[in-house]
């Protein structure tokens, strides 16, 4: 390096000179420019730093607020399953249950009907339906979670409960799943639908634009070979995308798990677990959204931490889950395991 | 996967053993149909649905709707024999032997910018046919034009004819994908799938339902590719792996593995060394008494070495439009071209 410099300036003096009408340029390595580096690099470090702060100081609050029901309610609270704060019951199994179950059937409607629309964008349809349809679909996630809830109230609800579930009741009620409906529509399954709804513009729109990026010479290689449009989706195309396409999943779990209003408009707060997608019921994140203000007891406000850093440590093993999945689908397509 | 779905009693990939089998005992027999007269251009639209396959096991994907592409199929598999045979003796023998491709009057734009305009030209059986010609000139877009590639680029449209054994290849009611099934092609980039080698080369043969003996079947497509002793001991590790020249000879194979009847190869060199270039032209010159071979070279020498017939494309001066200029026996080509333009080019005056 040193050498090389050494050499370079006798080299350059003839150059420069012989460079005629044009100045040679302001040398490098000023004071202003070590400055400007050096602002640059620690504006960068301290916004990062900025960050990590405020992930501990939220973790910690969080823990905090928890302690005084984590030593009263203890790890009974995660199955106990009712929630009576004038009764001073809290149990969290019920949150539990409904955040997971509306999670995973939010995540089997959307997921399937996400990519469907990300595939549709990217390889079949028009230029102009594409330049239309993508931009609505990506509105879809525009409208605030609080006007989807209300939404759901009024109009989903009712019409599910007049048509959707008895259907499903008479047609596949021999499995517990599709129980008897509630009398006002509001339950699980309704929120699960208002969560779909918020997740799949995310999710396609990710997909899509995963899909687009899948190289046209592996495409043009497979069309070549006489494979059919189908085959070319599911041979090149989806195994191309598919770490990515898990990593928008998740995202888009992320977002279903940790969405409060929606659910809590349309979820009915039920407190007791039912097998029934029908039931009314909550989760950790609506509940939390329902008793952290203005709670009269000071147990119940500790448990509502509690119910948050369960939802946290979930947010978080998902976030591993997801890194692990993805390495996973990366040493697939690159070792191309038989 | 289930033998049940799959008739395995005589698969294309034995009936091409059974032709290598007529050729060395020297029976020429079974030939005897090959050499038939060009099939009729109206086709009979009954004859679809119970026509067998010409790929024994393989999925009927016809919806070409006629009988005679299926006899010419069957009869390319027969009449390699042949051409294999008579192909020894081959020199200025070139006008006896069957189109394969005739292309009438091809005009292609993408949008308003004409790429070519006015080609005529046939292209022959088991021989190797280059296109040469500067850059821009519309031989690419000639070549994928062919087999239909050019279907979905953007403002594609075509006029003229493209004939393949008399059909016409952009009739409304030819599939697309059974033209590419039977016409393969080779780029100019090395383009494998993510993939094991195997399957890489498995991969569109399942798809057909080519499955019984599909590992008989990517030995021969890879040692048809000559690639097979490089990698017989690793066909599960990745194809990525490979070097440039290894994974260009991997696309050929896994062209050849579905058995088709025309190999178009665009440029399939240009990104190779000299010593992997080398092995795809000697590869060319074996796969030629099989397949028929259409490539388009940057090279010229490539395509003096061999080419058995050259087609010169340039641009028409006032109309910006790639053109057909010359198409004639390779040595005429290179030697004594009748158009000023074509030795200008041959002899490094322009291009």
């Amino acid at each position: 390096m040193s050498g090389g410099s050494g050499s370079l300036s006798p080299a350059l003096g003839p150059a420069a000179a012989a460079r005629g009408p044009w100045s040679a340029g302001r040398a490098r390595g000023t004071k202003t420019d070590r400055f400007g580096d050096a602002l640059l690099k620690s504006l960068c470090a301290a916004a990062s730093l900025l960050a990590v702060v405020i992930l501990g100081a939220i973790f910690y609050q969080v823990l905090d607020g928890a302690s005084a029901a984590f030593s009263q309610l203890g790890i009974g609270f995660l199955v106990h399953e009712v929630w009576q704060p004038n009764f001073g019951h809290f149990g969290a199994a019920t949150f539990i249950y409904g955040t997971v179950v509306v999670s995973l059937v939010t995540m089997v409607i959307a997921v399937p009907l996400a990519i469907s629309i990300g595939l549709y964008l990217s390889t079949t349809a028009s230029g102009r339906v594409r330049s239309v349809v993508g931009p609505l679909v990506e509105m879809l996630a525009a409208i605030p979670s609080v006007i989807l809830g209300f939404w759901g109230l009024i109009v989903l609800a009712p019409f599910l409960q007049a048509h959707a579930e008895p259907f499903l009741h008479s047609t596949l009620g021999f499995l517990p799943l599709f129980g008897k409906g509630e009398t006002t529509g509001l339950g699980l399954f309704t929120a699960s639908l208002i969560l779909t709804i918020m997740v799949v513009p995310i999710v396609a729109a990710i997909s899509r634009d995963l899909f687009l990026t899948v190289p046209k010479d592996l495409q043009d290689g497979a069309i070549a070979l006489g494979a059919t449009r189908w085959e070319v989706v599911r041979g090149v195309i989806l195994p191309s995308a598919a770490s990515g396409v898990v990593a928008a999943a998740f995202l888009g779990l992320g977002r279903a798990l940790g969405e409060a209003i929606a659910t809590l408009q349309v979820i009915g707060g039920g407190n007791f677990i039912h097998a029934s997608l029908f039931g009314t019921g909550g989760t950790l994140a609506s509940r939390i959204a329902e008793d952290a203000l203005g709670t009269p007891y000071a147990l119940q406000l500790s448990a509502v931490f509690y119910l948050g850093a369960i939802l946290l440590a979930m947010e978080l093993v998902l976030n591993l889950a997801a890194q692990a999945i993805m390495r996973r689908f990366d040493a697939f397509s690159a070792v191309a395991a038989r | 996967m289930n033998p049940n779905v799959t008739p395995p009693s005589q698969s294309a990939f034995g009936a091409v053993e059974a032709e290598f089998d007529a050729l060395t005992s020297g029976v020429a027999a079974l030939s005897a149909n090959a050499e038939t007269a060009t099939p009729p251009e109206t086709a009979s639209a009954d004859a679809t649905q119970t026509q067998p396959h010409p790929s024994g096991g393989a999925k009927p994907r016809i919806r070409i709707g006629s009988a005679p592409v299926h006899a010419s199929a069957m009869q390319s598999a027969e009449s390699a024999t042949v051409d294999a045979l008579s192909g020894a003796g081959r020199a200025g023998a070139a006008p006896a032997r069957e189109s394969i491709f005739d292309v009438r009057e091809m005009s292609v734009s993408y949008g308003t910018n004409t790429a070519i305009s006015g080609v005529t030209m046939q292209i022959q059986r088991n021989m190797i046919t280059a296109l040469i010609g500067p850059s821009g000139c519309g031989k690419s877009t000639f070549l994928r034009s062919l087999n239909r590639m050019n279907d979905s680029v953007k403002g594609f449209s075509i006029s003229g004819q493209v004939l393949y054994h008399g059909h016409d290849v952009y009739a409304g009611s030819v599939d697309p994908v059974e033209v590419r099934r039977r016409i393969g092609m080779v780029f100019q980039r090395p383009n494998p799938f993510p993939k094991s080698i195997y399957d890489n080369i498995a991969w569109a043969p399942r798809n057909l339902r080519m499955k019984d003996d599909l590992d008989r079947r990517v030995e021969y497509a890879l040692r048809g590719a000559a690639l097979w002793d490089e990698v017989k001991d690793r066909l599960h590790a990745s194809a990525l792996g490979l070097s440039g020249g290894q994974q260009q000879r991997l696309c050929i194979a896994r062209a050849i593995a579905i058995e088709p009847d025309v190999l178009l190869l665009d440029e399939p060199a240009s990104a190779l060394d000299p010593i992997a270039t080398l092995s795809i032209e000697q590869l060319m010159q074996t796969l030629k008494h099989r397949y028929t071979i259409v490539i388009v070279t940057h090279n010229m020498q490539q395509a003096a070495r061999i080419a058995d017939r050259t087609a010169f494309f340039s641009l028409e001066a006032t109309s910006r439009a790639g053109v057909l200029v010359e198409y004639d026996d390779t040595d005429v080509i290179f030697t004594r071209p009748r158009d000023p333009r074509t030795s200008d080019y041959v002899t490094g005056r322009f291009g």
